[in-house]
């Protein structure tokens, strides 16, 4: 295994990471509408995620940042080539980050009201845009000779990558109502766990459809094997939310979204985009890939330091471990 | 269709300036704002004084509604170089990639978890651990400024790398040549010591703004004291490390400075520019007051040595560039790089000088007699000299100018970013990569026009919430304290108290 290989990988993981960590924030962010009856249920759903959200979000900044040290021409061809996609995400997660901070610092009706729905519309956005984006780099685009993309915004949009954002939509839905069910007390967490059953039914048939047509495409051994871990990972997430096993139902949902985006990287290697138009012109992890001596200084400080990052961002979970519901909400909030 | 003023270049350029002074008026606020309440909330735990406590309170929910900002922005910064300019990015990311991909994993991993853990840890860490998180967040605010200059120093002044004229990209041979270039160490030092310099503005402009309506004066009182000493002491650094970065510039890139100078022709020794106005298309000025020989200081520490002019080093460069790059002109926008350079020397030095003033006014009692002096609970008298106080009409004028002022810093910041990045051009490499070959090819004009649209509508709009937020939060003062507050737990997680019902139930300190 050569250093691009280990870095391909290493990018896989923090995609991983940031759609298990951020999966369940995108998908609290959508209960908001879904589930929560009344402001106090939705503050509940927002403080489920409020201490975590913002260091679930630094994956995201991190895959970008290796994908542009580790493979300068597949950070320039995605970055450059889904421009328009890629402008609303961003657009979203500034307006939704903002939202989780700012909502509480005013008591006005409308001011609380207005927030609420931007972190409704933009958590449901950018949920069904990673699966659009997704599914279009494992599907390959137009890329010319000159490693460009030279596709349009409509190329972008097509029925398989259409599936794939609602895959994605699906998951983190019910790995949201997962998630909350195991973070709250009360009511909502009986109906967070019944939301689950029906959102996970959903998610788990939108998934296997699409992890299929992709494995007909594009799939070999390795992936195969990755599509039946997805699919037995979220029977049983379905299974143990129906008994009330709300650990182990957090546990499978979030094993089904690493199983499900591994397949989508397993499928996509050697490629890391490949050309639709001739495959000579596909980004490989050769022809894309820093010098060796650039991946080895990243090597070294990946090694040292996701070790560190892993055991604070692990702890902050064990210190806010704790259930909420509406009684343990802050009288005024913001102070 | 590419008309110049449109062209995807020019826009892409626009995007980039506004994205870029936009997210730095938050960065300078976060980093030393972090500091300062990380200092405060030392001060409660070691002392005990509710003051401390209060103050931390405060100027924190201040520094929180400033990093939502400087966060989400920042998001963007790292995202535009591949999205509107890839050819840069496949250029220089096998060097550029790696300091932000290391700012990523080390430093926004630090601030943005421990952040989390600050807000919402109040009722659920000790008390010191509680502080540790603090610090570890301004840990990470520093750390995340140092690579990205270093980044940024590397276009400024491209050390440590070769060509590869096989794949035509930039290749890095020595990491640490790199981060530790005297470019990167200087632009870090004259950087941090600006963002102190901006926090300390701040909280000394909102603390008189409190002390002259008399109100919450204990807290206000030690603010402003931590804020004056912060911002003579920040001031001063700044002017040295802003004289060691020039004396760098004057070396690495000499049509910037000269551009600064409007130094049209090579002189022995140069004179320093006060005031100039001149005619770009002939190369000399028409209006010109200087100050003999202090540009000679300024770029080589005496007063008799040549400075070079903007028409011999254009002549030079254009002898060295232009075949490989087909540039003619090899000049920045001479009045933009003049005046900005003035602008940011001049906001940056008006509060130096408030603060000189201030901290002279507000001395401690040593210096004063007996009855100018004042307790803790008091408005400090402005004393001229030992014995008098200033005329109290003066005083309010103080107090005024410090609230009027407290923004100083932040204009002159953005006109340093503006003077560094604008003076460097038309290279965005310096000497090696012309920003006209920067740009993403496969983005079309009415693309980059959408997001330059989106992205200056959306900001526009947040800045207006971001400044009310701001305000309210600045006039409500400090909150009351609750006895919770007070009596932080001892053990992670909370200490349990009364019966365990109660304690399952009870309110979290803070929430959302």
């Amino acid at each position: 295994m050569q250093l691009h290989d280990v870095w391909f990988v290493v990018i896989a993981v923090l995609w991983i990471g940031y759609f298990f960590l951020e999966g369940f924030d995108f998908g609290v962010g959508i209960l908001t509408k879904l589930l929560a009856r009344d402001r106090a249920e939705r503050r509940v759903l927002i403080n489920t995620i409020g201490p975590v959200w913002d260091g679930n979000e630094v994956w995201l900044l991190s895959a970008g940042g290796a994908t542009f040290a580790a493979f300068p021409e597949w950070y320039a061809t995605l970055f450059s080539g889904f421009y328009l996609p890629l402008l609303v995400i961003l657009l979203c997660l500034i307006v939704r980050g903002v939202a989780f901070e700012y909502r509480a610092k005013r008591q006005e009706e409308h001011w609380q009201r207005n927030w609420e729905h931007a972190i409704f519309f933009t958590s449901l956005l950018t949920a069904f845009l990673w699966g659009v984006a997704f599914a279009n780099i494992v599907r390959g685009v137009r890329i010319d000779a000159d490693m460009e993309y030279v596709g349009n915004l409509t190329d972008l949009l097509n029925p398989y990558a259409l599936l794939g954002g609602l895959v994605t939509l699906g998951l983190f839905t019910f790995h949201g109502a997962v998630f909350t069910a195991l973070k709250t007390v009360g009511d909502i967490r009986t109906r967070a766990r019944r939301l689950a059953t029906r959102t996970g039914a959903g998610a788990a048939v939108l998934a296997l459809g699409f992890l299929l047509w992709t494995q007909a495409d594009r799939g070999d051994g390795a992936s195969l094997v990755a599509v039946v871990v997805a699919a037995v990972a979220l029977a049983a997430a379905l299974g143990t939310n129906l008994a009330g096993r709300e650990g182990w139902s957090f546990t499978f949902s979030g094993l089904a979204i690493v199983a499900a985006v591994a397949m989508l990287f397993l499928s996509l290697f050697p490629d890391v985009m490949p050309s639709t138009l001739n495959e000579e012109w596909s980004l490989t992890v050769t022809n894309a890939a820093s010098t060796p001596y650039t991946l080895k200084i990243m090597t070294w400080c990946a090694a040292v330091a996701t070790p560190v990052v892993l055991l604070y961002q692990g702890w902050t979970y064990w210190v806010f471990r704790k259930r909420i519901g509406t009684q343990h909400l802050a009288p005024s909030g913001g102070h | 269709m590419t008309d110049l003023a449109l062209a995807p270049e020019t826009l892409a350029r626009w995007q980039f300036g506004i994205t870029t002074v936009y997210h730095f008026l938050f960065v300078p606020l976060t980093i030393s704002l972090a500091t300062l309440t990380a200092v405060l909330q030392t001060a409660w735990v070691r002392t005990g004084k509710e003051k401390y406590l209060k103050a931390t309170r405060f100027w924190g929910k201040l520094f929180l509604i400033n990093i939502a900002m400087g966060v989400v922005t920042g998001i963007v910064q790292e995202f535009q170089f591949g999205m509107n300019w890839s050819a840069y990015s496949r250029f220089v990311g096998d060097i550029f990639g790696a300091p932000l991909a290391f700012e990523a994993l080390i430093a926004f991993f630090m601030e943005s978890t421990f952040i989390g853990l600050w807000i919402f840890g109040r009722d659920k860490l000790p008390k010191k651990l509680h502080l540790a998180t603090i610090w570890l967040v301004a840990l990470g605010t520093i750390a995340s400024a140092y690579f990205i200059l270093a980044a940024n120093s590397w276009m400024q002044h491209p050390v440590g790398y070769r060509l590869n004229e096989e794949t035509g990209r930039a290749e890095m041979t020595d990491f640490f040549g790199i981060l530790f270039q005297n470019t990167a160490l200087a632009q870090f030092f004259h950087t941090m010591t600006a963002a102190f310099l901006t926090g300390a503005a701040f909280m000394v402009g909102i603390s008189a703004y409190h002390l002259l309506r008399k109100k919450h004066i204990a807290v206000m009182r030690s603010s402003l004291r931590l804020g004056l000493v912060t911002l003579v002491a920040a001031g001063l650094l700044t002017a040295v490390s802003g004289d060691r970065l020039g004396k760098i510039m004057y070396e690495q890139q000499p049509m910037k400075m000269a551009s600064a100078e409007a130094l049209w022709d090579t002189q022995a020794p140069a004179p320093f520019s006060v005031f100039a106005y001149g005619d770009v298309e002939k190369g000399h000025n028409k209006v010109a007051i200087e100050i003999p020989g202090l540009l000679s200081f300024l770029a080589h520490d005496n007063f008799h040595e040549a400075v070079p002019g903007i028409n011999d080093t254009n002549a030079h460069l254009k002898e060295k560039f232009k075949d490989s790059t087909g540039l003619d002109d090899y000049r920045p926008n001479i009045p933009v790089a003049y005046w900005s350079f003035r602008w940011m020397i001049g906001f940056g030095m008006a509060s130096l000088t408030l603060g000189a003033v201030g901290l002279y006014l507000t001395r401690r009692r040593f210096w004063l007699a007996e009855r100018l002096r004042t307790g803790e609970d008091e408005v400090p008298r402005l004393a001229l000299t030992r014995n008098r106080e200033l005329n109290p009409r003066l005083g309010t004028w103080y107090w005024r100018l410090s609230v009027l002022t407290l923004g100083f810093p932040l204009i002159a910041n953005a006109w340093g970013w503006i003077f560094t990045e604008t003076g460097r051009q038309p290279w965005v490499v310096y000497g090696v990569l012309p920003t006209s070959a920067a740009v993403s090819p496969s983005v079309s004009q009415g693309e980059v026009l959408t997001s330059l649209i989106a992205f200056t509508s959306l900001y526009a709009l947040l800045a207006v919430i971001e400044v009310k937020l701001l305000v309210k939060y600045v006039k409500a003062g400090p909150p009351e304290l609750t006895e919770a507050d007070l009596n932080p737990p001892t053990r992670i997680g909370g200490d349990p108290t009364g019966t365990d019902a109660d304690a399952e139930d009870r309110p979290m300190a803070f929430s959302y």
